[in-house]
């Protein structure tokens, strides 16, 4: 590739400024979270004696420990049965192909572009109906509803790419559907499955209207719900607030860079498909 | 791979009972989906046209709603702040990531590329609730953004930037712009990745400089991921919530109310569902009405 010297200086500068955009405001929420708590501190100066208790107090605050195991249970609810479902109906869509495939996955496809403020205020009534408000259930199933039309998809555009011959092989050797599904068709969806299975991770993580209009009690929200808590609360306390906020983010930074590179496939991909 | 056309022949061997089995394996999809968002969304409809306020009986009001949402001046321009938005939440993170993306294409293998592949990507793992919170604070009357501000000697335009009338909304949508400029600037960059490297050889050789380079081969090549660039980030521009609720909570005034946010208000605050459900039908469409022509337009290239 023939590039001259001057392109490639600016390019560089290019990319590290538009960097330095994208972490000075964690650093800035990192700096303020140090300084004493009810102060208003400006800017990114560094505190004389920063206050690394504020950590230990927002953790306090935001009951920390009871948010992690409510965003875990909640993140157990959904996925693996997103997963499932979805998995199981993009294979039907994508390779079984039955009479009427084409319509049943269009009705899926419609769904994809819903914004969820558009179902939310009957959800809310048929949610207090099945008895559900203010419990994990409240966000756990609507949510895997939300996510099917975008899992079904996903999946299905894995299951077309797979050759009609490996299932005639696995039935002439006796395999019944779901034998040939489980046995043969979802050991070989794996890279689909996990790439699905970070996205949906991240979106349940950081799911913020579902946690406030259906469920009251902050300890039994996502994680973005209980900080929309945490902000009402200590709103006013700056350094605290940004502590809690930082505390939140840790979660799903460390998943991210410990999985950055399939995080990364798994945005791009997701986005292209979505 | 191998074997191309085996599909109907294989399709022929299917014993008949296995025909219909299909749809017992999308029928738990289909019944999450059916009673979790098709129900739902017919039920929007049906409230979109009764006068309800959540409690008491309705009243059958036929497309009141809709006349008011066109007619009520401060709903009507939900709509609107809904459409300025785009230009900060789509126009702004797709024309920036064009550039940014072309002009570091010739190092995208780089190793300080891949570092700026995880940093970039950082905004859009966090929680939108978080990045609200962060720049309300650097945005605020004593925040990071006055701050440089006084340094370059503009102290004359300092302000609480959220808490203003004129400049709330494009405050906002700044913070938009933040969280998805670099989602756009990694698809564009990916897709100029599959770009054919002879033919930028060919254009050098023909003389062509980097913006003729730009306009005769990289913007034709990426159809497709201006596309989704744009589908993405209008999406999140017309059905915006999060950041909103935390930054300005659609204040001051009603300068940053958005559907998102109106609908929430309207339907658990205010105990207006009927409206808040017009409100929601006609955001659905929107989105629709955007998008569709966006696919339409990009994804019938020759890829």
């Amino acid at each position: 590739m023939i590039a001259t010297r001057r392109e490639t200086l600016i390019g560089r500068l290019l990319l590290v400024l538009l960097m330095a955009i994208t972490i000075v405001p964690f650093i800035s929420l990192f700096v303020t979270a140090l300084h004493p708590s009810g102060t208003y501190p400006s800017g990114l100066s560094w505190p004389d004696s920063p206050q690394w208790g504020n950590f230990l107090d927002a953790f306090r605050a935001a009951n920390m420990g009871k948010l992690l195991l409510s965003s875990s249970l909640i993140v157990l609810g959904v996925v693996p049965a997103s997963l499932l479902f979805g998995t199981l109906a993009g294979f039907a869509f994508g390779h079984l192909r039955m009479p009427g495939h084409r319509i049943g996955f269009l009705v899926f496809v419609l769904g994809l572009t819903l914004p969820f403020e558009g179902i939310i205020t009957p959800l809310y009534y048929q949610v207090r109906d099945m008895g559900l408000l203010n419990t994990r259930w409240a966000i756990i199933l609507p949510l895997i509803g939300l996510f099917m039309p975008f899992s079904v998809i996903w999946m299905r555009a894995h299951f077309v790419t797979m050759p009609d011959d490996l299932s005639e092989a696995a039935r002439i050797d006796g395999a019944s559907t779901w034998q040939l599904f489980w046995r043969v068709h979802v050991p070989l969806a794996m890279p689909a499955l996990s790439s699905l299975a970070i996205l949906l991770f991240l979106w349940t993580w950081n799911q913020f209207l579902l946690a406030i209009v259906l469920v009251d009690d902050p300890a039994k929200r996502t994680m973005a719900g209980a900080l929309g808590a945490f902000q009402g609360q200590w709103g006013t306390d700056i350094p605290l607030l940004c502590a809690g906020a930082l505390l939140i983010l840790v979660p799903t930074l460390t998943v991210f860079l410990i999985f950055q590179r399939r995080f990364v496939a798994a945005l791009l991909q997701g986005s292209i498909k979505g | 791979m191998s074997a191309p056309v085996t599909g109907r022949r294989a399709r022929r061997a299917r014993r008949p009972r296995a025909v219909w089995l299909g749809w017992l394996f999308a029928a738990p999809a289909i019944v999450m989906y059916g009673t979790f968002v098709l129900r739902p969304l017919l039920l929007t409809v049906q409230y979109s046209l009764y006068d309800w306020n959540g409690i008491g009986p309705s009243t059958w009001v036929g497309l009141d709603n809709y006349r008011r949402l066109l007619t009520d001046s401060e709903l009507f321009a939900t709509i609107v702040h809904a459409f300025e938005l785009i230009v900060f939440f789509s126009f702004v993170p797709v024309l920036l990531g064009l550039f940014v993306a072309a002009t570091i294409r010739n190092i995208a293998a780089s190793r300080l590329a891949t570092v700026a592949r995880t940093v970039l990507f950082l905004p859009q793992v966090i929680p939108l609730v978080a990045a609200g919170i962060m720049w309300s604070w650097l945005l605020s009357s004593t925040g990071l953004a006055n701050e440089l501000l006084s340094a370059v000697g503009l102290d004359s335009i300092t302000r609480a930037w959220l808490g203003e009338f004129d400049t709330a909304l494009p405050a906002v949508g700044v913070i938009g712009a933040w969280v998805l400029v670099g989602l756009c600037t990694l698809l564009l960059l990916a897709g100029m990745s599959k770009i054919d490297p002879a033919l930028y050889e060919a254009a050098r050789l023909d003389g062509a400089g980097p913006i003729r380079e730009f306009f005769s081969i990289t913007l034709p090549s990426l159809r497709q991921e201006i596309g989704v660039c744009v589908t993405v980030t209008v999406i999140a521009a017309l059905a915006s919530f999060d950041i909103v609720y935390i930054a300005t909570q659609g204040g001051p005034g009603n300068s940053t109310m958005v559907p998102g946010l109106e609908i929430y208000y309207l339907a658990f605050s205010e105990r207006e569902v009927g409206m808040a459900s017009a409100l929601a039908v006609a955001l659905v469409l929107l989105v629709l009405a955007v998008v569709l022509p966006i696919q339409r337009l990009t994804r019938d290239g020759s890829r």
